[in-house]
């Protein structure tokens, strides 16, 4: 007996296949692109123009609107690769490995934003360019954990057993993550004292957090275009001597 | 070689396919070895036939099909504690001695009939027990590896290519081994590019370059 | 019971292996040895900052010169094909793998310990530091074995895996380093260090009963 309702599970096997995964998320794609356009424009707007200025800070501050939401994605991707890992690894499933290889480069990259927006940030509030920070730290380290995953998986021959060795990898990461994470909070108390952590306020005008949400939101669903773009090309590589991809390419020329 | 313990046992092949680098080795193979049966894989290089001993031995994971010990899928039964590989790598390490070689084989699995004193006298290794694997030649090793299947408990033997850097005394040698082991109710499965002389056993044979 | 046999028959194996190519033991403690020698000369001979500096370098360099002899957790059994019988073995992958970081920590992680008091007085650690110093590396070298023993089985396939380790591992060890020359440098301080050795424990308990568990997947998948 499952507990999963039927038409998940439909929608799962669907999915677990490539051909149909492929055609489904060109029709999601436009979807995508157009909510997403939307919401950077109101995110940006609200962001830049509409919400008041800091009494702090200034307008410096403003760099949170890309800063946080990337520091947010860095981690929300890296469990979903963790997550899309496990279900490639118990369940052999292609598709849960292509979204896993094809989350590494974003993630990576959102990473890379989290750590120059917030060193740019840095520059006005404590006058150099970089900081030993816990969370800038923590991001750092991050990076290193998605370098490590892309390296790998560049560095295995074989693709279908690069992606087994990725998925232990990003699992043995996932359980790390909080380790590492507490334990550079714990170094920065210790070892810088009581410092002002740009983040930890402990109210935000609510006119400024309203585009700081939008723009989280929009950055996922940047995620998810670049990540299904990514996966794509990688189903079409992998698939290429199949019928349905010599199919595909008889019907675009 | 208590013959009681190896009766009733069947390995069985469905269906099976591997693909490697988009390349398809073999697909839809299929068959079955049952107790006193020897199976020979042929074809020519590059058409599977290690990739194939590797999959039953769970190295590889197959891209389609089943393989099936007693009736049960391998992962699910006790295939693992009743078969042994004797592959392209000796699995024997240079800086041991023979006999610490052997133990440590021993501790990996159940004891056989043989006892490793035994075993070395059949393999043509007695008096060797203690020089260290690094001075043995590349044939002894190759026996010494071929022990680790007397001392060992075990019906089916996985062989890839048992002949090679052996000598025509050695080749008799493990041909009359084999047919011991077929003999008491064993199975073997082989790829070999050399002939195979086997007393009043029928060799199964089956051409991997035909399997597409 | 033959389980157990056959874990101890691992960890005497490779201890006679370590024992027949001694100068793979000796290697990781000459460049532990090495590197804290090359800290003075680098930053200079100012004894209270080299005193400062004492627990991170002792520190680092435990951790790059554990790093370095992970190779030979592995690797020979991969080229022989010792590997491949230890896999076809029906004792469960996850206790022979543990079977051999036990045997690799003694082989490499236990000359560190042994040696480290001479590093203290090199970089001049104030003297009531040197128990807490031992405490944390008998604590701590293990779960640089073990979680080591899964970045190595991840390359131990790879021709040239030794760049890639570093990059796998050396993130994972960034608590175990933070925690250990914490705590050395606060007991130097005369403060307590309860929390961190602590800490440590449960770092220690968590990596024995999980780091086997990936170390083995990933190792099958290396020999497919």
């Amino acid at each position: 007996m499952s507990i999963v309702p039927a038409p998940i599970l439909r929608f799962y096997h669907r999915m677990a296949s490539p051909p149909h995964f492929y055609s489904f998320t060109d029709k999601l794609l436009p979807w995508l692109i157009a909510i997403f356009l939307l919401l950077l424009a109101y995110g940006l707007y609200a962001g830049l123009y509409l919400a008041p200025t800091d009494y702090q800070q200034g307008d410096s501050y403003r760099i949170i609107y890309l800063h946080v939401p990337a520091a947010w994605m860095s981690l929300f991707i890296y469990v979903i690769m963790a997550m899309a890992g496990a279900i490639s690894l118990i369940w052999r499933m292609k598709i849960a490995e292509v979204v896993m290889i094809s989350s590494a480069p974003i993630g990576a990259s959102f990473t890379f934003v989290a750590l120059v927006t917030g060193s740019l940030w840095g520059k006005p509030m404590w006058g150099t360019w970089w900081v030993w920070d816990a969370r800038l730290t923590s991001e750092l380290i991050l990076l290193f954990l998605y370098l490590g995953v892309i390296s790998l998986y560049g560095a295995i021959e074989d693709k279908r057993t690069a992606a087994r060795a990725v998925a232990i990898l990003a699992l043995v990461g996932v359980v790390n993550i909080p380790i590492i994470h507490y334990s550079v909070q714990w170094w920065n108390t210790l070892h810088q004292g009581p410092t002002v952590s740009k983040m930890d306020k402990p109210s935000i005008h609510v006119d400024m957090l309203i585009p700081l949400l939008v723009m989280a939101v929009a950055f996922k669903f940047y995620y998810a275009i670049a990540m299904l773009q990514t996966a794509k090309v990688e189903i079409l590589k992998r698939e290429q001597n199949t019928q349905w991809v010599k199919k595909l390419l008889e019907a675009k020329t | 070689m208590d013959s009681l313990t190896l009766e009733n046992r069947s390995f069985e092949v469905r269906n099976l396919s591997c693909i490697r680098d988009d390349r398809i080795l073999f697909e839809g193979l299929d068959f079955t070895l049952n107790n006193n049966q020897v199976l020979l894989l042929e074809g020519k290089n590059g058409s599977g036939k290690t990739s194939l001993l590797r999959i039953i031995c769970g190295f590889r994971e197959q891209d389609a099909g089943d393989i099936i010990w007693c009736n049960t899928p391998i992962k699910d039964s006790d295939f693992f504690a009743e078969m042994a590989y004797v592959g392209h790598l000796d699995g024997v390490k240079k800086e041991l001695t023979v006999v610490e070689n052997l133990k440590m084989s021993l501790a990996l699995s159940v004891a056989g009939n043989y006892s490793i004193e035994q075993a070395l006298d059949k393999v043509h290794l007695a008096g060797y027990d203690d020089s260290i694997v690094q001075s043995l030649s590349a044939g002894q090793k190759r026996r010494l590896s071929l022990a680790r299947l007397l001392i060992t408990r075990n019906s089916l033997w996985v062989l890839d290519e048992p002949f090679t850097s052996i000598d025509k005394e050695g080749i008799k040698l493990i041909e009359s081994l084999m047919h011991e082991h077929i003999c008491a109710g064993g199975m073997i499965i082989l790829t070999s590019h050399h002939d195979l002389y086997l007393h009043e056993t029928e060799v199964q044979k089956i051409n991997l370059s035909l399997c597409h | 019971m033959s389980l157990i046999t056959a874990f101890f028959a691992v960890v005497r194996r490779d201890l006679i292996l370590a024992f027949r190519r001694r100068a793979e033991i000796a290697n990781p403690v000459f460049f532990f040895i090495l590197v804290v020698t090359l800290f003075p000369l680098g930053v200079g001979a100012n004894t209270k900052l080299l005193q400062a500096m004492a627990p991170g370098v002792i520190w680092v360099s435990a951790l790059l010169a554990v790093m370095l002899s992970l190779d030979s957790l592995f690797r020979s059994d991969f080229d022989d094909g010792s590997l491949e019988q230890m896999l076809l073995s029906s004792h469960p992958l996850t206790i022979l793998v543990l079977g051999k970081i036990i045997a690799h920590w003694l082989v490499t992680g236990l000359p560190l310990l042994i040696i480290a008091p001479l590093l203290a007085v090199f970089l001049g650690l104030p003297e009531q530091a040197l128990g807490t110093l031992l405490i944390t590396l008998v604590l701590a070298t293990p779960v640089l074995s073990l979680i080591g023993s899964i970045g190595v089985s991840l390359t131990v396939g790879l021709r040239r895996g030794g760049m890639i380790l570093s990059l796998l591992v050396l993130p994972l060890y960034v608590p175990v380093l933070i925690f250990a020359s914490n705590a050395v440098e606060m007991a130097g301080n005369g403060q307590t260090v309860d929390a961190q050795i602590n800490i440590l424990i449960a770092i220690l308990l968590m990596s024995v009963v999980l780091a086997p568990l990936p170390a083995a997947s990933a190792l099958k998948m290396s020999v497919s």
